[in-house]
């Protein structure tokens, strides 16, 4: 038990996490090519049409995965904001800073694909639903933190403030959610819950399970690429960094 | 208990020194206000309509105008270093920061309210919803904007990102801010948005002033 703590604790340093990172992106991004590819498969070709919305329903696929991985990676940007206040890590601050921009991406993705969609479904490009208005709050809530985290100069300062305001973002999306949702609400109930059975096609569960499976192990890949670039930058003034072969070459 | 008193009567007499500051804020919240109804047109049907929503938002912007000087005077000057070295825990100083805030740029907004509500044919029951509103809401606003403040502190560019920053934080206040004058006027009652407004106020009042802490620190450090 002992010994297990210590090999987790190894990774906490960059020196260590940087050839681990290398290891692995490679295979979460072909798991996310595969998932993807199954996924766009059981999408596109598999899922029946739906009775009230043709075809257009596809969308589905893309716009319920993202808007899943956006709220899911804003909380594990703030377990690692946590993390890192908590054992003072330098790894915790690159990886919130690794994961904010896919997060940003995959809420604007859902947005986008959701103006998409209601287009030919509600007839507008934009309603002011509970659910679209807390997505774009929460787009806003990755675009302060980026902001917040790229203003200041000293990376290590940026990252622990940036970690504050994770956390106060973090308590405050169920207060913004419940408060837009009371103050509005006409989207279509939620279409896959953990209470009741599912109200649609197994193949479309199917198909929609796999995207957000795919655009997970997609973040996870885009995240551990990039936490090795930012890992390189900060580090650049030590000898390790300087050692490693593909920087001699 | 005599710093926190000896803290706010100090950001008090600041503030009256210079009462160009929280002129400023109150002549923006009026000027905002009357742009409305150039803008969209002086039916009062419309105007009653939208009042509760613009001077919410008119007292929101107004509120956050001031935010970036809470803590930079004393940043600059090296006040607030000697704040986070005294015997007082810190938070309790911001605390009493946040309230000095609130006295100077809040509740002079709360006050003008009702005479900017009046340009929108609002009732007097409707008023006195809006006024409370308002009184539970903005300290809610500068609890808020503390943590904003703390964060972007000796920042460049701070005011346009605390802007950024703090602006989303503040849609529930805003929602259930407007929500209870528009309840009110449409009849159904502004309890339930007003209780949740106080329960948010009092929620921020715990914990804002620790998060501006810790944000505080980092700037100091």
């Amino acid at each position: 038990m002992n010994n297990r703590l210590i090999n987790w604790f190894k990774f906490a340093s960059p020196q260590s996490f940087y050839p681990l990172a290398g290891r692995l992106w490679p295979w979460f991004a072909a798991l996310a090519a595969i998932f993807c590819l199954a996924g766009l498969w059981l999408g596109f070709f598999v899922a029946p049409t739906d009775a009230q919305q043709g075809e257009g329903y596809r969308i589905i696929f893309v716009h319920v995965a993202a808007s899943w991985m956006s709220m899911f990676i804003y909380c594990v940007i703030a377990f690692w904001a946590a993390i890192g206040i908590v054992f003072n890590t330098r790894l915790s601050g690159m990886m919130t800073s690794a994961l904010a921009p896919t997060g940003a991406l995959f809420a604007f993705l859902s947005l986008w694909t959701g103006a998409l969609w209601g287009k030919p479904m509600w007839g507008a490009w934009w309603v002011w639903d509970a659910r679209l208005t807390s997505e774009l709050i929460l787009f806003f809530l990755y675009l302060g933190f980026i902001a917040l985290t790229a203003a200041i100069d000293d990376p290590r300062r940026a990252d622990r403030a940036g970690a504050i305001l994770a956390l106060v973002g973090v308590v405050n999306i169920p207060v913004i959610y419940f408060s837009v949702k009371w103050w509005n609400t006409l989207h279509q109930g939620a279409s896959v819950s953990l209470t009741r059975a599912p109200s649609m096609a197994q193949t479309m569960l199917w198909g929609m399970l796999l995207m957000a499976l795919a655009f997970w192990m997609y973040a996870i890949a885009i995240a551990l690429y990039r936490v090795r670039v930012i890992i390189l930058e900060r580090e650049r003034h030590t000898t390790w960094v300087a050692d490693l072969p593909e920087i001699k070459a | 208990m005599s710093a926190l008193w000896a803290v706010i009567r100090r950001d008090l007499l600041l503030a009256m020194r210079r009462k160009s500051e929280v002129l400023t804020a109150l002549f923006f919240f009026a000027i905002v206000s009357s742009l409305f109804p150039l803008g969209i047109g002086p039916e009062p049907d419309m105007l009653r309509k939208i009042a509760p929503g613009v001077l919410w938002v008119g007292a929101l912007l107004a509120a956050m105008l001031s935010l970036n000087r809470l803590f930079a005077a004393d940043h600059q000057d090296g006040t607030l270093e000697q704040m986070a070295l005294s015997p007082t825990p810190l938070a309790l100083l911001v605390s009493s920061k946040v309230l000095a805030h609130w006295l100077v740029s809040g509740l002079p907004l709360v006050l003008l309210a009702p005479v900017l509500g009046l340009q929108f044919d609002l009732s007097p029951r409707s008023l006195a919803v809006l006024m409370i509103s308002l009184l539970l809401g903005t300290p809610l606003l500068s609890l808020i904007g503390a943590i904003g403040a703390a964060l972007t502190l000796g920042i460049r560019g701070g005011g346009v990102l605390l802007s950024l920053l703090v602006l989303p934080l503040y849609v529930p206040a805003l929602i259930f801010g407007a929500g209870a004058v528009e309840a009110d006027i449409s009849g159904l009652g502004a309890g339930g948005h007003l209780s949740l407004l106080a329960a948010l106020t009092v929620l921020a009042g715990f914990f804002a002033p620790w998060a501006a802490t810790a944000a505080l620190r980092i700037a100091l450090e």
